[in-house]
């Protein structure tokens, strides 16, 4: 033990002895280095942090402190009933619920089906699938924005009208998912697709199998990418929902915005509720989103 | 063909081919979505440009008329011009900020960046709605903490909502704030990509942090700008969310932007067919923008 702690020590001492002679002279000059760029980067997030820490900090004075002058940063007298007036009102938990519903459902759908055409489209070579593959390239030209009247009338001709679903169909095929799973599958060598061929297996169940397995890190960045954009989703839901009943989310605050009075303290309440899940989600699997090679153009 | 087996190692995309039913099952939940919601949209829509149609019962060729009528209608221009006018201050303010970010954040002398990441990125996560309300909530005209400390150091309130070129600018700020996140990964991703042997070099030739900034950080990024300018040029003509939610437009209809003019003329007063060709026009000047771009692109890496 003693032979091996000793070169160990001498290799330390050595390499700090080295970091010691580095340029401008170590320690102190990194310190030197290190001030400027650390206080650069904590005004800047103070500036993009402030906004959202007022918001949230308001949400919690009662309806009465809101205006009060001099404005606090900290709410003397924190209470919770803008969050409860704004859950009560305007059907909010029912809001919740269908937002809950369209982000699940269309994110597992997505997901699915963004992996099965990425991986077809890294792994076989056939022309009408390049055909396809430049359909899917226009997609990103021809945004939804663009055609919302047309896509409107195809999606109510289809009996879709005020329902959820017509919130979900046509959100489920996105160049996006399809571009991530392509570029991960290009990556994943043929070899082991034709070791599987060799072995008898079927292409499908190769698929099932190894592919879909393998390809969990891109399932769950895509999920966040996904839920994140149904969440946030406004025209689209504004435009086929009728029914106050199916409403999400965000018709709700909007609407509460809309008003011609507005009561701040709802407003502010439902807003923050809003974002909760979108915050946790992203909380929990942020080292995916930060780490995502997301070169393929992300829209939606 | 099984006698051509060894040829796999050679030409495997000849054997791929061979694979006709496996491919078709994979995308065909895809191809039924992408002709239902995409292709038959984008054709009748097109159609529908050329006609007069107006969401239900039978309806007339008018051929031209559509485009005709709306080079002529002004409120089609003020909405054009507010959104050309939105995306040319948009554009550049996000970029600088977040390349700005993304340089402070790959830097090796900063401490707590991982914390300060999810500060940046935490904008990006909340809704256009709730993005226009929050700064709604910080620029109100009597309320609003901005008003608040100007008036407090001497100043008097500004007019954020009621003038509407302040009202635009608040939104500009509000979208560059909110889009940050997005486009300081992408740099973030692409300057971490560029070889710290150039620096070294660099640094060795006695080239400053600024000189190593324009020098080998911006052309070595060229690709990843392209896209960001890209990808933040289209969603800023396609802006509607945040303006809604912001100042609805206001003050009055000043700034109604392209897709709040296709939403109000289509669903409003149901003239679908022209909206439809209203959506062309903005389809044609996305078109435009991606073309243009990439020939800079082009231009830009062949240098």
């Amino acid at each position: 033990m003693t032979t091996t702690d000793m070169p160990r020590k001498v290799d330390a001492d050595s390499v700090r002895g080295v970091a010691k002679k580095g340029p401008r002279g170590g320690r102190s000059g990194g310190l030197r280095r290190a001030v400027p760029a650390t206080t650069l980067l904590w005004v800047l997030a103070a500036i993009y942090a402030v906004p959202v820490l007022w918001f949230v900090l308001s949400s919690f004075k009662p309806a009465g402190d809101l205006f009060s002058l001099p404005l606090t940063l900290f709410p003397n007298n924190p209470t919770v009933s803008g969050y409860k007036a704004a859950w009560d009102s305007a059907n909010f938990s029912q809001y919740f619920i269908n937002t809950t519903i369209v982000c699940v459902i269309a994110t597992i759908l997505t997901v699915g089906v963004s992996c099965c055409t990425g991986y077809a489209l890294a792994k076989y070579d056939n022309k009408w699938l390049k055909v396809f593959f430049v359909g899917i390239l226009a997609t990103t030209m021809l945004p939804g924005e663009v055609m919302l009247a047309p896509q409107f009338l195809v999606v109510r001709d289809l009996g879709l009208y005020n329902s959820l679903a017509g919130i979900i169909l046509p959100a489920v095929l996105t160049a996006t998912g399809c571009f991530m799973f392509r570029q991960f599958f290009l990556t994943v060598p043929d070899e082991l697709i034709e070791a599987a061929r060799i072995d008898g297996a079927r292409e499908l169940s190769i698929f099932l199998r190894i592919m879909v397995p393998i390809s969990r890190p891109i399932m769950l960045t895509l999920a966040i990418l996904s839920f994140q954009w149904r969440w946030n989703d406004y025209i689209w839901p504004l435009l086929m929902l009728n029914d106050p009943n199916k409403f999400t989310v965000q018709i709700g605050i909007q609407s509460l915005v809309g008003a011609q009075n507005i009561n701040w303290s709802v407003v502010l309440g439902g807003s923050v509720i809003s974002m909760i899940p979108l915050i946790v989600v992203f909380l929990v699997f942020q080292r995916y989103v930060m780490n995502a090679d997301i070169n393929a153009g992300l829209k939606d | 063909m099984t006698e051509r087996a060894p040829d796999v190692s050679v030409s495997p995309p000849r054997s791929r081919s061979k694979y006709t039913l496996a491919p078709l099952v994979l995308i065909a939940a895809n191809v039924v979505l992408f002709a239902l919601f995409f292709l038959w949209p984008a054709v009748i829509g097109l159609v529908y440009s050329f006609t007069n149609y107006t969401g239900v019962g039978a309806f007339q060729f008018v051929g031209l008329d559509n485009y005709q009528r709306l080079f002529g209608d002004s409120t089609f221009f003020d909405a054009l011009t507010r959104t050309l006018l939105y995306t040319v201050l948009f554009v550049p303010l996000n970029f600088v900020f977040s390349l700005l970010i993304a340089n402070v954040l790959v830097s090796k002398h900063a401490k707590g960046v991982s914390v300060a990441r999810v500060f940046f990125f935490i904008p990006w996560l909340l809704s256009p709605i709730v993005v226009g309300v929050l700064w709604r909530w910080l620029f109100g005209e009597n309320f609003g903490l901005v008003n608040y400390f100007i008036e407090k150091f001497g100043g008097s309130a500004v007019p954020w909502q009621s003038n509407a070129d302040l009202s635009l600018m608040v939104v500009v700020v509000a979208a560059s704030w909110a889009w940050t996140g997005f486009s300081m990964l992408l740099f973030i991703a692409a300057i971490k990509n560029v070889p710290t042997s150039y620096y070294e070099a660099a640094a060795l030739d006695g080239a400053g942090a600024w000189r190593q900034f324009i020098s080998i950080t911006l052309p070595s990024i060229a690709p990843t700008s392209f896209i960001v300018i890209l990808l933040n040029t289209i969603h800023a003509m396609k802006e509607y969310p945040l303006f809604a939610s912001l100042n609805n437009g206001g003050p009055g209809t000043t700034n109604n932007l392209l897709v709040q003019y296709i939403y109000q003329t289509g669903f409003k007063s149901g003239q679908i067919g022209y909206a439809s060709a209203a959506s062309f026009v903005l389809m044609l000047i996305l078109m435009v923008v991606a073309i243009v771009q990439m020939m800079v692109n082009r231009r830009v890496e062949n240098r």
